[in-house]
């Protein structure tokens, strides 16, 4: 029941901080300039027509009117419409949420394999200059962010070798037989690996330039995590026992030295979805993060809102669901 | 062992070296850029469009690093452009941290209400993902230099609170601020006087840190084209048109692009390198 | 029938002249049970550590040969090496907190060495691990193997340590001061457990303590070091009896006598060891490492 408790506890807080989250938004974009019905409606526009669309948004009242019919909406799943696109807000966000998940799980994915297998070589091999090679790498790939090892990739791959796409999510001209929007994972489970590629092609730059950064974090932290665990005495034991020593570092020390990274990625990963706004910028990939500049540079104002609460509520889960993990994964470490 | 240490002592000082000496050269850059741009930045001269820098074939005398589409030459804009980046990652920089760690130190001293209200606070803001949060106070406040900074430091604050927080919660929790109090101190006093020197070396690594995210931040308004004027050079911005000529004039992307890397690199292994320095053990 | 014999081994902190091991000889007949012993950093383990190829990365062998069944170890390339450790010898470790890995189950950590260095098929191991801690008189051997080591006490973790040891029939095994991190009230099973397994499977053994009073009830023979160097090697008896060398006789006169706890305890007189550490600055000057 202490559980339980303080399960709740936090739900309590996400509310709370949640609620913060939307007052702000809410109040932020309300004081910017440029009339987003006038923007909307074509220069002839009449003044009734402008007074008109005002009240149906709703952008008559004031602002703290505004925001009780907005929470009362949001409470019942109504997220207000968009101005520009003239659809409910949730659909869209909705419809444009996978695509961005797709991303920054696959940008997840390589992180783990690239910082995983770097901490590997470098614990294997330590003393020597691959080590040291690893070390200055890593410090590079830390120090830079993802926009810009965004950039160095698109002239990479882009440009002088182009390999990979560096623009949208899937070639326009393919035709696409998916019912959800999870298109790389619906590829998969119809067996098109013919989209499966394509996709992959498209998505792998992004992915990539958002997975750098991560992954350099991992490896340094995996790294000195198995460093401390090779010392342990059963790391000893199983080199008497004849396993070689690549066997030692995988099978005994890296399970143990794991554990504390993996709340690391947890909250690193909130990092890396807050970078998929501009990534996708660069690589023109139809996802929340375009959308949502698009929103604001439209003045587009549920649209904003209902995209930063979206992002808000992913990152809060996220993290509630790293504690949740540290505590369920520390009796066991506790004892270890 | 004393081989690993003196090892590692080396490292830091390369680093600090290599990273100090592009620094240097930047503020000598962005100082001297008047002087050091054989052309102004802004001029522009059709004739003169697309031509590559001067170890490539076919290139203009005068005109080191090339021009871009319109014939503005690409070493004053980058030159130029330094000045934008350095201003901005001094100014922000130093506000951030000030405010940051401000915030931090009552919150992690003084605790009670005080604490439980700022770390409200930055757990809201770090539920906002920073890079549109940025676009939308440039979007509310309006391009220009100002609103930049502004923008940096009303997201990045939270960098140097948590941090120094938590710092001045485990410094709070040691024996000498209470003996301080005892002989007299008010809290306000120690806290400046006692905590804040010991706390010091996280912040200023933080600051280099930060110099370097703010740097980063405003190229990527210049490239969504939210930062300052368009006419004035900025390294993002130069990277944005470049992005559109890529392939018939690589160097007005490729060489802002490379400013900005080393420049973003520095800072961070400039960081890393102070914390070396400080670090207890090494000493 | 010697089954491990030491030659002059020297070992040393890498890149520096300092030794750590002095020429240390010493011979282990096939089911006997040598003792090593010494005040704390003698170089006990060490021995024990290079035997088995676990030294510690920052140490050297700098000179010596270790043969075991005839086969001198350092020649051999590391493979082979590392086989021949994993098939015939195994350690009993000091610490059973920190030894067994703590986030698997018991089970696999005997059958581990069995199948996959022995090849031998998961049901013939598991059944094997099974009679191990019956052998050990662990009581209820099925739960214990789906345990994990956090839910088991010091005492079981080194019984179950010392059933791994015995899991693949080794020739030899390395007892590094097996009883030092227990209860004292557990001490004395575990000793008698270590007897009656060393005497059931007939294992040649190193045993490491700076027990006196343990080496007595286990060894038939031992090594007295001081500083890495051998000062006397003798059978248990002729040592109790009739120690030869001076430092072996204030070892036996420091022993605390439970029989009469008010006398007060005797130190190695500084004589003593100016004389030993005479011996071991005489050895050092003839060493060319």
């Amino acid at each position: 029941m202490q559980i339980l408790r303080s399960v709740l506890s936090r739900l309590v807080s996400t509310a709370v901080t949640l609620v913060g989250v939307a007052v702000i938004v809410f109040v932020v974009i309300r004081i910017v300039p440029g009339d987003p019905i006038a923007m909307m409606l074509p220069p002839g526009a009449t003044a009734e027509d402008i007074a008109r669309l005002t009240a149906l948004y709703g952008l008559d009242k004031s602002i703290p009117e505004q925001f009780l019919i907005w929470a009362g909406g949001v409470i019942q799943g109504d997220f207000g419409v968009s101005i520009t696109a003239r659809r409910p807000v949730l659909d869209l966000v909705l419809g444009r949420l996978p695509a961005t998940l797709e991303l920054a799980i696959m940008a997840l994915v390589i992180a783990v394999i690239l910082g995983g297998a770097a901490a590997m070589v470098a614990t294997r091999l330590r003393g020597t200059r691959v080590e040291a090679g690893i070390d200055v790498a890593n410090g590079v790939a830390l120090s830079v962010p993802d926009f810009l090892w965004a950039l160095i990739l698109i002239l990479l791959f882009g440009v002088t070798w182009p390999i990979f796409h560096i623009s949208g999510r899937v070639t326009p001209s393919l035709d696409l037989p998916f019912v959800t929007n999870f298109y790389l994972f619906e590829s998969v489970v119809r067996l098109r690996f013919d989209l499966w590629a394509d996709m992959v092609s498209h998505m792998l730059m992004p992915a990539l330039a958002l997975a750098i950064p991560l992954a350099a974090i991992i490896a340094q932290v995996l790294k000195q995590s198995l460093k401390e665990t090779m010392h342990l005495d059963y790391v000893t034991l199983a080199r008497t026992k004849g396993y070689g020593e690549t066997r030692v570092i995988a099978g005994e020390a890296l399970p143990n030295a794991v554990l504390p990274t993996l709340t690391l990625i947890g909250v690193q990963f909130t990092f890396l979805i807050g970078g998929t706004v501009i990534i996708e910028r660069l690589f023109s990939y139809e996802g929340l993060g375009n959308m949502a500049i698009d929103a604001v540079i439209n003045r587009d104002l549920p649209l904003i809102q209902g995209i930063v609460i979206l992002f808000a509520v992913i990152f809060t889960v996220l993290n509630l669901l790293v504690d949740l993990t540290y505590a369920l994964l520390n009796p066991r470490l506790r004892h270890g | 062992m004393a081989d690993g240490r003196s090892r590692v002592r080396r490292r830091a000082g390369v680093r600090l070296w290599l990273s100090g000496g592009w620094l240097v050269v930047l503020v000598l850059a962005a100082v001297f850029a008047p002087l050091l741009s054989p052309h102004s930045p802004l001029e522009q001269d059709l004739f003169l469009g697309r031509m590559p820098p001067f170890w490539v074939d076919g290139a203009e005398p005068g005109y080191y690093l090339g021009t871009d589409s319109l014939g503005r030459d690409v070493l004053a804009r980058i030159l130029y452009g330094a000045r934008v980046a350095l201003i901005v990652a001094l100014v922000a920089g130093t506000l951030t941290g000030l405010i940051g760690s401000t915030l931090g130190l009552l919150a992690g001293y003084l605790r009670g209400w005080v604490d439980v209200v700022i770390s409200r606070l930055i757990d809201i803001w770090m539920a906002f993902p920073p890079v549109l949060f940025s676009i939308l106070l440039i979007a509310v406040m309006g391009p220009g230099l100002v609103s930049i900074i502004i923008a940096i430091v009303v997201i990045d604050w939270t960098r140097f609170a948590r941090v120094v927080r938590a710092e001045a919660m485990a410094q709070g929790a040691m024996d000498y601020p209470a003996s301080a109090q005892v002989a007299g101190r008010t809290r306000l006093s120690t806290m400046v006087v006692e905590i804040l020197p010991n706390v010091l070396p996280t912040i200023v690594v933080l600051l280099t840190l930060e110099m370097g995210i703010a740097v980063i931040v405003e190229a990527i308004l210049s490239f969504v084209n939210l930062s300052i004027s368009t006419d004035d050079p900025t390294w993002g911005g130069m990277i944005s048109e470049g992005r559109a000529s890529i392939h018939q004039a690589w160097w007005v992307m490729v060489l802002p692009l490379i400013a900005l890397f080393l420049t973003v690199l520095s800072f961070s292994q400039f960081g890393e390198g102070l914390k070396d320095r400080f670090d207890p053990v090494l000493r | 029938m010697s089954y491990l014999t030491i030659t002059d081994l020297s070992v040393r902190l890498a890149g520096s002249p300092a030794r750590l091991l002095r020429d240390v000889s010493l011979t282990v007949k096939s089911g006997e049970v040598h003792g090593l012993v010494g005040e704390s950093g003698a170089g006990k383990s060490m021995i024990g550590k290079a035997v088995l190829g676990i030294l510690p990365r920052a140490v050297e062998i700098a000179s010596g040969r270790i043969e075991l069944d005839g086969a001198d170890l350092l020649q051999l390339p590391a493979k082979e090496h590392r086989r021949r450790i994993g098939r015939f010898c195994a350690l009993i470790p000091q610490d059973p907190l920190t030894a067994l890995n703590p986030s698997r189950r018991i089970a696999p950590q005997i059958m581990n060495r069995l199948t996959d260095i022995l090849g031998w098929e998961a049901s013939r191991a598991r059944k094997r691990a099974a009679e191990l801690l019956d052998e050990v008189h662990i009581p209820d051997p099925e739960r214990v193997l789906k345990s994990y080591p956090h839910e088991l006490s010091g005492g079981m973790r080194q019984r179950i340590l010392i059933a791994s040891a015995f899991a693949a029939e080794p020739k030899f095994i390395v007892a590094d001061e097996p009883t030092t991190a227990l209860d004292v009230t557990v001490q004395k099973q575990i000793l008698k457990l270590i007897r009656e397994m060393q005497a059931r499977h007939d294992t040649a053994m190193l045993f490491v303590t700076h027990d006196l009073g343990v080496v007595s009830k286990v060894c038939q023979s031992l090594s007295v070091l001081y500083a890495g160097k051998v000062v006397e090697a003798t059978d248990i008896a002729t040592f109790f009896r009739a120690p030869a060398h001076a430092y072996s006789r204030a070892l036996l006169a420091a022993t605390p006598k439970y029989t009469d706890p008010d006398a007060s305890l005797i130190p190695v007189p500084p004589t003593v060891i100016e004389a030993v550490r005479a011996e071991v600055e005489a050895a050092d000057e003839g060493w060319r490492g």
